[in-house]
């Protein structure tokens, strides 16, 4: 198992370079313009001059090399200086057109905005979607297997836009319950903090939990109804086992993992941010930061955002398998 | 074996409905028999008679599905297994008695060793600490011959073969020393010689442990080796119940007539070992109201589609439930 993780990592590596390039290739060809959002006031010579100096003058392939250089070379090493103090740490960094900042201080600035609203309704939309999948299969076509397949159609088919605007009219706007707007700047010091932070938290949380719980609930669902019928089931029971102890450990063991795979694989998608969510309940995590960077056509903080993204998709699918290899003893990677 | 002594396993008129969306089906129609201490019954009959369902609904193996199971009791062990608890049912399956399945490489839940597997009964039915049901593992593993147990039962059943795994399904099915062993087509699913093996397995236990078995097969071959009483069954119900001896020698249903001489022989041209009973089993939607086999019997008249034959007894033992006379080839 450890020398095939250790394979895979290392055809990422060809993987995950050529996906940069083309991910750089893709955003080229994008008609943008970093000027574009500036005073119309400014006349085209100085706009000229400014994309020089961003070095939209100098030929593709230097561009891509440099991004590659600060990004892979740079980054790390003023990462490794400046914990071990060896250096200045003050390589060029990749620079964010718009901000003029580094991009990666960016994006660790609103990673925990985004891990804590995108990623705790993914923790939250799992432990909801597993029982009701597990109860739903075991009591196929019951009322309460109904009711969630209603609720799971309804989770899934309408948007989070749609839902989270809702959820505002009723709660903020009628009830008064929660604001509406999530106030990044908010400091959890007490225990008044705390519960405004979790007050806030709420409404986009319940809103994704609920998204990531239909889909994810289906699935259980559908992976325990494939196992309730199998042959080792019936062996089970006819051993005299309780049973809970059939279906909460014969079967789920079976049914989780598949399931557990298609949580994994689903993990990337929080770092990602949701993007429509954040900007609903305007949080400013790292899908807000992606939308921003398109519309001002800064390219540095697209590229790299992208890069990370695709970087996370390749590690959980490493996970995954991993994970495959652990639970299905069946399964031998060599 | 012994005819004297109370039966171990007592059947008396079981019933078997499933609900299903085309109506209801009556898989077991008035079921009765008795498995005497230490006696082999060998049931036969078709795919869909209803072998499998009879002895899943006499300790409630037929799960979450929508079946109803009544009769006038199926005694065991001084219980009315149709009228106990679902605990006390639960502690009867894998303790009182044991079940053998068809398909070894599907009965096995493929993400836990076969040890834990193992044990699972020995923990719940005799108490046993993890110790000691390691101890009856390992004994149980070397009963059914499979070397170098200790070391198997760490392994997972994808690392067994066919046969040893329905060797480990044997061991399990031991586990508790059970009064009555039921083997639902043990062997059909394994290659010849393999068959060959578990059935010389089954016969050695047997003889070891001195429990009552009961053993399903479409195979009369193999019934003819190992029976003590053989159970023909048709449509859900018993049409033929003899001693294995009587029934080779003096079939008396047209149906049991016609099993034995599909029974493949080496001898005879092609076409008459190849001999199969034309047309298919019935699927009954209402309880039988006429003979189940009446459609596809050679001998069948007028009385045999106006009612449903009742079990007579023409002999000592012997059991049939037909119109028909073979001896005068008349109506009875
Ligand atoms: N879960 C179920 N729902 C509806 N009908 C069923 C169900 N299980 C079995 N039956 C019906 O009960 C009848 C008897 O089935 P059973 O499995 O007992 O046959 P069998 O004699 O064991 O056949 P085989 O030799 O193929 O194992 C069949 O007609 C089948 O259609
Ligand atoms: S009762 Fe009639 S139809 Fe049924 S087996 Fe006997 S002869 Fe045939
Ligand atoms: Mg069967």
């Amino acid at each position: 198992m450890l020398n095939y993780s250790i394979r895979r990592l290392l055809l990422a590596i060809p993987t995950l370079i050529a996906i940069s390039l083309i991910i750089f290739l893709l955003l080229d060809l994008a008609p943008s313009d970093p000027t574009a959002n500036l005073p119309l006031t400014i006349p085209p010579e100085v706009r000229e001059k400014i994309r020089q100096s961003l070095g939209l003058g100098d030929p593709i392939y230097i561009r891509y090399l440099l991004w590659c250089k600060q990004f892979f070379v740079n980054e790390p090493l003023n990462i490794l200086e400046q914990w071990f103090g060896w250096g200045s740490g003050d390589r060029l960094r990749v620079l964010s057109w718009q901000t003029r900042s580094p991009v990666v201080d960016l994006i660790v600035e609103r990673m925990p905005q985004t891990l804590w609203v995108v990623g705790m309704s993914y923790v939250v939309g799992v432990l909801i979607a597993l029982p009701i999948g597990i109860i739903s299969a075991y009591r196929q076509y019951s009322w309460f297997d109904q009711i969630g397949t209603f609720v799971s159609m309804v989770g899934f088919s309408v948007p989070t836009f749609f839902t989270g605007v809702l959820v505002i009219v009723i709660f903020s706007v009628w009830l008064g319950w929660f604001p509406s707007i999530y106030d990044t700047t908010h400091q959890v010091t007490d225990w008044e903090s705390f519960l405004f932070q979790v007050r806030q938290m709420i409404m986009p949380v319940a809103v994704l939990a609920l998204f990531n719980a239909a889909q994810i609930s289906r699935f259980m669902r559908a992976s325990m109804l494939d196992n309730l019928n199998q042959d080792y089931v019936r062996t089970a029971r006819a051993k005299g086992l309780r049973e809970r102890t059939v279906v909460m450990i014969h079967v789920l063991r079976n049914s989780l993992i598949p399931v557990v795979t298609v949580i994994a694989l689903g993990v990337p998608q929080i770092f990602g941010g949701a993007i429509i969510t954040e900007q609903v309940f305007k949080v400013n995590g790292l899908g807000q930061l992606l939308i921003i960077s398109i519309q001002g056509g800064d390219l540095p903080t697209v590229q790299t955002l992208t890069f990370i993204f695709a970087v996370l998709i390749i590690v959980f699918n490493l996970v995954a398998d991993v994970l495959y290899g652990i639970l299905d003893p069946r399964i031998r990677y060599d | 074996m012994s005819e004297d002594g109370a039966a171990v396993l007592d059947v008396k008129d079981l019933r078997t409905v499933f609900e299903t969306a085309q109506g209801a089906i009556h898989a077991v129609n008035s079921v009765s028999f008795d498995l005497r201490p230490g006696e082999l019954l060998g049931v036969v009959g078709e795919s869909g008679s209803g072998k499998s369902v009879t002895m899943m609904s006499l300790i409630g193996l037929l799960g979450t599905t929508a079946a109803t199971v009544d009769g006038a009791h199926v005694n065991f062990d001084g219980m009315d297994l149709l009228r106990v608890t679902e605990d006390e049912l639960r502690a009867v399956r894998g303790a009182g008695i044991g079940f053998v399945f068809q398909d070894p490489m599907t009965s096995l839940n493929p993400v836990f060793t076969v040890g834990f597997q193992l044990m699972e009964p020995l923990r719940n039915h005799m108490g046993m600490t993890t110790r000691e049901a390691r101890q009856r593992a390992v004994e149980l593993l070397e009963l059914v011959g499979i070397a170098d147990a200790e070391k198997r039962l760490s392994d997972y059943p994808h690392q067994f073969s066919g046969g040893m795994r329905q060797r480990v399904m044997i061991a399990m099915a031991l586990s508790c020393d059970p009064k009555v062993l039921i083997a639902d087509e043990p062997t059909t699913a394994l290659d010849v010689t393999i068959q060959a093996q578990i059935l010389e397995l089954m016969k050695e236990l047997r003889h070891k442990l001195g429990m009552a078995i009961v053993w399903i097969t479409h195979d009369l071959g193999v019934i003819a080796g190992i029976a003590d009483r053989v159970m023909v069954m048709y449509g859900g119900q018993i049409v033929e119940l003899a001693p294995v001896i009587e029934l080779f020698k003096n079939p008396q249903h047209p149906y049991t007539r016609a099993l034995l001489q599909t029974v493949p022989s080496v001898r005879g041209s092609r076409a008459e070992r190849l001999r199969v009973i034309q047309g298919q089993p019935p699927i009954l939607f209402s309880p039988p109201q006429r003979c189940s086999y009446s459609a596809r019997c050679n001998h069948a008249f007028d009385r045999c589609l106006a009612a449903d034959p009742a079990r007579i007894s023409v002999g000592d033992g012997h059991d049939v439930a037909c119109f028909w006379d073979p001896e005068t080839g008349e109506p009875r």
